[in-house]
């Protein structure tokens, strides 16, 4: 490979690993805050692709009306199935919220099947199909476009995070639970708040997908969301900047191995990356080393 | 022979779904010691099946080796990949674990996807048909019997301590490697055998049906019946099991009812369906007449 191939394929490992991010994002948040893996969360990317393909569709509405749409709608729906199917398990055995979980997965995944069919719809041409060479790399639109999207996304919730009072509070949360709802947080809203935001990168995450790859289909937030996943442990789950990291990495791994010829098992690099990152380290590239306590 | 006779007296189709069943019930019963007596998390128990039933089908087809020695031979593939996947957990624990048996459960199913001697992604057809109804139950009681006795045991008093405290069963003397890689690898070749049941019993493989969707679906038999109680994981994956049967009145929306009966059967019974009750104990205040045991003063 030469180095032009080479940095070709970073641009496209990076902007694929950026979705990835923008997924592993809400799985992070969640568990850091309520040690969930939160298994609907891929759905949640999924009907977010739905609603911005229904926003260009039916309301000819523009990539970034589309983006804010499948934002919009995303937010209630997680904060409901929050309120429905996983506040009354707060302090439930650590599984019964994870086969709850993934109740509410199956339950919307079947929704959209019975709505949409299983066939993928293809997205019209939002953006125009224009190339441009940075010296001898090529970068589409779409890409400038996911990386800005991804970026600007990031660099919000990096400020609502550690600049904002609601930050703070998510914070103190994940940092310990029991004592932020002493110090009087209001626990309960800091959850929702933490999904609502999850659930709003994974939407804008699911349109941007569907643009990349010109399909939506009710189930695709099956692999992606568990790639997205094993980014996030891969960063060190409960760890942002992490699952930024993990997505990246796990993206651009993804890009050189298909590229290095092994595109029949493209779905296994990233579960392989993760299994060699937790064998080396347990906790993830940015995690905290768990303590053992007697 | 002794399904021909059933044939007269149940509908054909009902035979198939309990032969089913009952291969569930044996695969739930491998994770249950994994996850329910030992407290191992394991997202990838499909793969187990699918080793199982991929080696067994290749055994016969290909090697000509009798059918309960390729059952066997499916159950010691799947137990040496327990005892591989076993080794992690020294070093991840709790969901960490689960996380990386998710990972294996995957790169497992792909790696099936890309075998020659897999059949591939087109799957391996044309497996002879050797499993039957009676078959299925008797290595159904033969599974709960050996679990029950081993649940009894000084084995499995020893599992039970490293899932309810790995660090005080250690200074107990137990060596929890060695309990935590040996649950893995009975679990796993009880997950085997099953895969093999089945292989021999649909007689077509496909590496989709071997991914993390049924692994989740056997970890939801478990943890809805009681996590840790061997009567759960039967009735779990009893009710679980039949549930798409029964609820065919739904028509398209039998699944959205799937997924809407997990989620209210955790809201409601979040210890799941027999988690936390002794049977017994229920069993003799039932013939006491209701009337509350008092104890000794």
């Amino acid at each position: 490979m030469t180095w032009q191939m080479m940095l070709q394929q970073v641009i496209n490992g990076v902007t694929l690993g950026s979705t990835y991010a923008l997924i592993a994002l809400g799985y992070t948040m969640v568990y850091g805050i309520i040690q969930l893996i939160n298994f609907a969360h891929g759905e949640v990317y999924m009907i977010g692709a739905f609603v911005g393909l229904t926003a260009v569709l039916v309301f000819k509405a523009n990539i970034f009306v589309a983006l804010l749409a499948a934002m919009v709608v995303c937010i209630p729906l997680a904060v409901s199935i929050e309120r429905v199917a996983y506040r009354p398990l707060r302090r439930a055995p650590r599984l019964a919220p994870i086969i709850s979980a993934i109740g509410v997965s199956i339950f919307l995944q079947t929704l959209m099947l019975i709505i949409k069919g299983p066939q993928p719809v293809g997205f019209p041409p939002v953006v125009a199909n224009t190339l441009y060479y940075i010296g001898p790399v090529r970068i589409s639109l779409v890409q400038i476009i996911i990386l800005v999207t991804a970026s600007v996304l990031m660099l919000g919730l990096q400020l609502i995070v550690k600049r904002t009072r609601i930050g703070k509070a998510m914070r103190a949360t994940s940092e310990d639970y029991d004592t932020a709802s002493l110090m009087g947080i209001n626990v309960n809203r800091v959850i929702s708040f933490t999904f609502g935001l999850g659930a709003a990168l994974a939407g804008a995450g699911g349109v941007l997908v569907g643009i990349y790859f010109n399909s939506v289909f009710p189930l695709m937030g099956v692999m992606a969301g568990l790639k997205a996943f094993c980014a996030a442990v891969v960063g060190g789950i409960g760890s942002i900047p992490g699952a930024m990291l993990g997505g990246i990495f796990l993206g651009v791994a993804e890009v050189f191995g298909v590229a290095a010829g092994f595109d029949t098992y493209k779905d296994a690099i990233a579960f392989g990356l993760l299994i060699l990152v937790l064998l080396v380290r347990p906790t993830g590239l940015l995690g905290q080393p768990i303590q053992k306590k007697v | 022979m002794l399904e021909e006779a059933l044939r007269h007296f149940i509908n054909p189709y009902y035979i198939q779904v309990l032969t089913l069943l009952g291969i569930y019930i044996v695969a739930a019963i491998g994770l249950h010691l994994i996850t329910g007596v030992t407290g191992q998390l394991s997202f990838g128990h499909a793969a187990f099946l699918g080793i199982g039933a991929y080696t067994a089908a290749i055994c016969t087809m290909q090697l000509g080796v009798p059918y309960l020695l390729a059952l066997l031979a499916a159950g010691v593939m799947a137990a040496l990949a327990g005892v591989l996947v076993g080794f992690p957990s020294l070093r991840l624990t709790g969901d960490y674990l689960g996380i990386a048996t998710l990972g294996f459960g995957e790169i497992v199913r792909v790696i099936f996807t890309n075998l020659e001697i897999t059949g591939g992604a087109r799957g391996l057809a044309g497996i002879p048909r050797k499993t039957d109804i009676v078959i299925v139950y008797l290595a159904v009681v033969l599974t709960i019997w050996a679990v029950y006795r081993l649940q009894k045991s000084r084995y499995g008093r020893a599992l039970a301590a490293v899932r309810e405290d790995e660090i005080a069963a250690e200074c107990m003397g137990v060596n929890s490697l060695w309990y935590k890689v040996s649950a893995f690898a009975i679990g796993s070749f009880i997950a085997g055998v099953a895969g093999g049941l089945y292989a021999h019993f649909l007689q077509y493989l496909n590496p989709v049906d071997f991914g993390f969707a049924r692994s989740f679906e056997i970890l939801t038999f478990v943890v809805l019946g009681g996590l840790g109680s061997l009567p759960g994981v039967i009735l779990g994956t009893t009710v679980l099991g039949l549930a798409p049967e029964i609820l065919r009145f739904g028509a398209v929306y039998r699944m959205m009812l799937y997924g809407v009966l997990m989620v209210l059967v955790m809201i409601f019974r979040p210890q799941g369906l027999l988690g936390g009750l002794n049977l017994a104990q229920v069993w003799r205040r039932i013939v006491r007449g209701g009337r509350p045991r008092v104890p000794a003063a």
